[in-house]
């Protein structure tokens, strides 16, 4: 892990014309335990988080972060019912909003706040993937934990794990904040200053009427699929550390029996000996994990296929969705020749009632409007068509893909299995082994 | 425990002539001898540790160490188990007590089979007799009094069943010892009525005569050995080491035994987890199933595993730090009735030299003052003191000689004992070691067969 400050005091110098916003995006007591340099040049430990790309995305067409600072303060446990009415615990993040004035560089301006958890993070993120296809949107820190083995932070409420996260979610904020497409977003706004989201209202509008069922049941088992291996691969590390344990204190064993094979005089060769075996016994345990590390690699292949799959899933809903939209666009647009046809307004439109209100339009008039309507009628329907066609042949090749996805994760895994098995085995053999020529060592003393 | 305050310094008459149990070969008791046999097969059902046939609950180790620790190859003649504890209300106080069985074709017995009921604190008593009566001799030590450390409850299940075995290992290291096994003391243990015992404890020495005791030996000890000969160094030395290495042998075991109970509880989660995620799966779901059941047994034998080091190598191992401790305070005493040899010694010469002293001055100034008579008077004082003295010498070299040879004898023995018992405790260690990777490999193995007879049959894999 290289250390992030010195990389960001070298930026900073670079960018001074940012220099008080990019010092001001603070990260509370953020552990970077791998720092060999003194970087304790401020008085408190604060880090700048540098922005990877620091040559021209902040001053370009970022107009968000010119207006405001934006940071992810804190992060704070709750606890209440969830959707399904049972108690549980979250976190939710403070989000700081602070607009930036250069001239009233010290004085300090109101701060706006709320508190928000990541899930609605996640619908924010969600929302901003089908709005903007063509954009690369950027990437919210990791769900859950961490799970290698000999990193401490296993699981959520782990206050390492979390503070992680809240660095990611500030991170996710400024990407999103200085990308000159998506920091203009009404909605992400909204995010940053409105407590009560609009996100899952919006997201309820831009749900899929008539998703295929396959599609739905596959991303529901993407789901599954990587929650169960991540708690998998979690307690999996965790049993590996206490193994290491076991294995490791038994090592102690060997140099006291050395020790005391000293004052013996007919037991010392065989506590001697005996002795090399437990410290062999401790050493063995280095490799049973290297292996074990490899099962535990194939297990996070899949937790991040989980992932694909469920990318694959959602990319079918929003063509489905843009194939609805269509359809919806076409439908209302018909509804309206019909209504300029027959003079009859079925739905409410400013324009109907402006057209009361101040009169109706001249036949010259509606013959125009029905025109362009006929040609907006005949794209509509272009458009269904294609998008019909795409939506199709997306489900079509889709469908061959997961299927032969289902067949290679039922062989893989499968092999993952059988291969944890061979190590178990192996394992035992050893044991077997060492305890063995131990019991010979001691039956000679 | 025992600390040099409470010996005493005088051998009663009636154990100076050790006696050795008559050798009464052949009869060897059906009852045990099958126990023996089944104690050495693997069938694992066996070593339940519900049962309370206490002759099956020590361990294999322990039932050799009862046959062939017979220097002299006689056959054991006495059997002493410590069983079923239960408690008792009284006003004052609640305890428990355990039922002893004696089972022994000694002649000094009145009969082949003793049953009584004894408390913690009788055996106590018996321990301080036997110590107060051989002070260098080296008895086995009994279960502390109460934990110390982890505030056990005195009426815990675990505590009384730790303490009832150790109390038997305490009896049975008791009957193999040549001298202590033939104490009267011991006889009285094993046989008599709760009542007889009460009574018998209130005989021996009395409170004032053990202060006595005490007060020569805390003298003693002051005073300090001068002359310690170089093999009871050398066994200062070694105990003081063994000690050391004794102490970490089981705080490593405990370490071990609580590393592997945090194994254990993480462990326990694996297997659900592969069965939750059998159930999102078609094709897997019964692999994965396979193998949460698979982790579920193994979860078992570890637990097994850890329940084993706990009831066989660390009582075991307990026991050796407290021996270590009576190693240490035989050593004092032995110290200290040499000390008290020679301080007597030392008096004796004294006095020797006053009266020599005495009698060249007096003479000149009596001689001149007074008549021959009051001289020759205080002459025949000196005499009687100085006479009373050598024969109190007399004894404390006795004392002090059947002191060390006892110790020397006792140490070899000791030496003995202790080295099958901590090798058979390790073996025991080692092959159950063995016996639970062995079962956890046929675990996976039927895994990887169930698996090959599937994929085989379905033409998927290959296994080459």
């Amino acid at each position: 892990m290289y250390c992030l400050k010195t990389q960001i005091t070298k930026e900073c110098s670079k960018s001074s014309q940012n220099g008080p916003m990019m010092k001001r995006i603070a990260m509370q007591s953020y552990k970077n335990e791998s720092c060999n340099d003194s970087c304790n040049q401020d008085g408190i430990k604060e880090q700048i988080f540098e922005l990877r790309d620091p040559s021209g995305m902040v001053e370009k067409g970022t107009s968000l972060l010119k207006k405001m600072e934006i940071s992810v303060a804190e992060a704070e446990k709750r606890t209440g019912k969830n959707a399904v009415n049972m108690q549980e615990t979250y976190t939710v993040y403070l989000i700081e909003t602070r607009p930036v004035d250069a001239a009233s560089e010290g004085t300090n301006p109101v701060l706006d706040s709320l508190w928000k958890r990541y899930s609605e993070f996640e619908l924010l993120r969600n929302y901003l993937l089908v709005t903007y296809p063509f954009a690369v949107v950027p990437p919210l820190p990791e769900k859950r934990a961490e799970f290698v083995w000999h990193k401490l932070s296993a699981d959520n409420m782990d206050p390492d794990f979390v503070e992680r996260r809240r660095v990611g979610l500030e991170n996710f904020l400024l990407r999103v904040a200085s990308h000159p497409v998506l920091s203009s977003d009404k909605i992400f706004y909204l995010f940053l200053t409105e407590a009560d989201s609009r996100l899952k209202a919006l997201n309820a509008t831009f749900r899929v009427k008539n998703p295929d069922k396959r599609f739905a049941e596959m991303k529901h088992y993407g789901d599954e699929l990587q929650s169960v291996i991540s708690q998998l691969l979690r307690v999996r590390a965790r049993a590996a550390d206490r193994l290491y344990g076991v294995y490791k204190v038994h090592g102690n064993y060997g140099r006291v029996f050395s020790e005391w094979s000293a004052i013996e005089k007919e037991m010392g060769d065989g506590l001697q000996s005996a002795g090399h075996h437990m410290d062999a016994y401790a050493a063995s345990v280095d490799d049973i994990l290297e292996e074990e590390e490899h099962y535990a690699d194939q297990l996070k292949e899949y937790l991040f296929y989980a992932d694909a799959l469920r990318t694959v899933c959602r990319k079918h809903e929003l063509t489905q969705y843009e194939l609805e939209m269509a359809v919806q666009d076409l439908t209302s647009k018909k509804q309206q020749r019909e209504e300029l046809a027959t003079g009859t307004i079925r739905t409410f439109s400013l324009k109907g009632m402006t057209s009361k209100l101040f009169g109706q339009e001249t036949p010259e008039q509606r013959e125009a409007k029905l025109k362009m309507l006929e040609t907006q009628i005949e794209e509509g329907e272009e458009q269904v068509k294609e998008r019909n066609a795409e939506c199709d042949e997306f489900v079509k090749s889709a469908w061959v893909d997961i299927e032969r996805f289902k067949e290679q994760k039922d062989h893989d895994l499968r092999e993952s299995l059988i291969s944890y098995a061979i190590m178990q085995i192996s394992m035992c053999k050893k044991g077997i082994q060492v305890w063995n020529n131990a019991k010979e060592c001691f039956n000679k003393m | 425990m025992m600390s040099g305050s409470v010996v005493d310094n005088t051998v009663s008459s009636g154990n100076s002539s050790a006696a050795i149990p008559t050798d009464i070969s052949g009869q060897i008791l059906d009852l045990d001898e099958d126990d023996d046999l089944e104690v050495f097969s693997k069938d694992t059902t066996l070593t339940d540790g519900s049962s309370f046939n206490a002759s099956m609950q020590t361990s294999p180790a322990s039932m050799i160490n009862q046959y062939k620790f017979e220097e002299d190859a006689d056959t054991k003649d006495i059997f002493v188990t410590v069983d079923n504890p239960e408690s008792h209300v009284t006003a004052i106080e609640t305890y428990i007590t355990y039922r002893v069985m004696t089972k022994t074709t000694r002649s000094e017995f009145d009969s082949s089979e003793f049953e009584v009921r004894r408390r913690y604190q009788d055996f106590l008593w018996l321990k301080g007799r036997l110590e107060e009566a051989h002070p260098t001799l080296i008895a086995h030590p009994l279960p502390e009094k109460f934990v110390v450390k982890g505030m056990v409850e005195r009426f815990n299940e675990d505590f009384i069943e730790t303490r009832r075995r150790a109390l038997h290992r305490f009896l049975n290291k008791i009957a193999e010892h040549p001298i202590f096994s033939s104490s009267e003391d011991f006889k009285i243990f094993l046989t008599a009525a709760s009542g007889e015992l009460t009574s018998h404890k209130k005989q021996g020495p009395g409170f004032l005569s053990r202060m006595g005791d005490t007060v020569k030996a805390v003298a003693a000890a002051v005073r300090g050995v001068r002359n310690r000969p170089q093999e009871f160094t050398e066994m200062q030395e070694y105990v003081e080491a063994f000690s050391q290495k004794i102490s970490s042998l089981d705080k490593v075991t405990q370490r071990i035994v609580r590393e592997q109970k945090e194994y254990l509880e993480e462990l326990k989660e694996c297997g659900p987890t592969y069965a939750l995620w059998s159930q999102s799966e078609e094709e897997l779901a019964e692999p994965l199933k396979n193998v949460a059941g698979c982790v579920d047994r193994c979860c078992k034998e570890t637990e097994e595993q850890v329940k084993n080091l706990s009831d066989h190598l660390i009582p075991v191992l307990h026991e050796y730090v407290l021996c270590a401790d009576t190693l240490k305070a035989v050593l004092r005493r032995r110290d200290n009735i040499q000390a008290d040899f020679e301080a007597k010694t030392e008096a004796l010469a004294t006095k020797k030299a006053d009266r020599d002293t005495e009698s060249k001055v007096l003479s000149l100034a009596w001689a001149s003052l007074v008549g021959r008579f009051p001289e020759e008077v205080k002459q025949q004082k000196i005499k009687g003191e100085i006479k009373e003295m050598r024969n109190d010498l007399d004894k404390a070299e006795d004392r002090l000689e059947w002191a060390n040879n006892a110790l020397k004898s006792d140490w070899t023995r000791w030496q003995k004992v202790m080295r099958t018992d901590l090798r058979s405790a390790f073996v025991d260690t080692a092959e159950r070691n063995v016996s639970y990777y062995e079962k956890c490999l046929a675990v996976w193995e039927s895994f990887l067969h169930s698996q090959r007879t599937d994929a085989e049959g379905n033409g998927k894999v290959d296994f080459s």
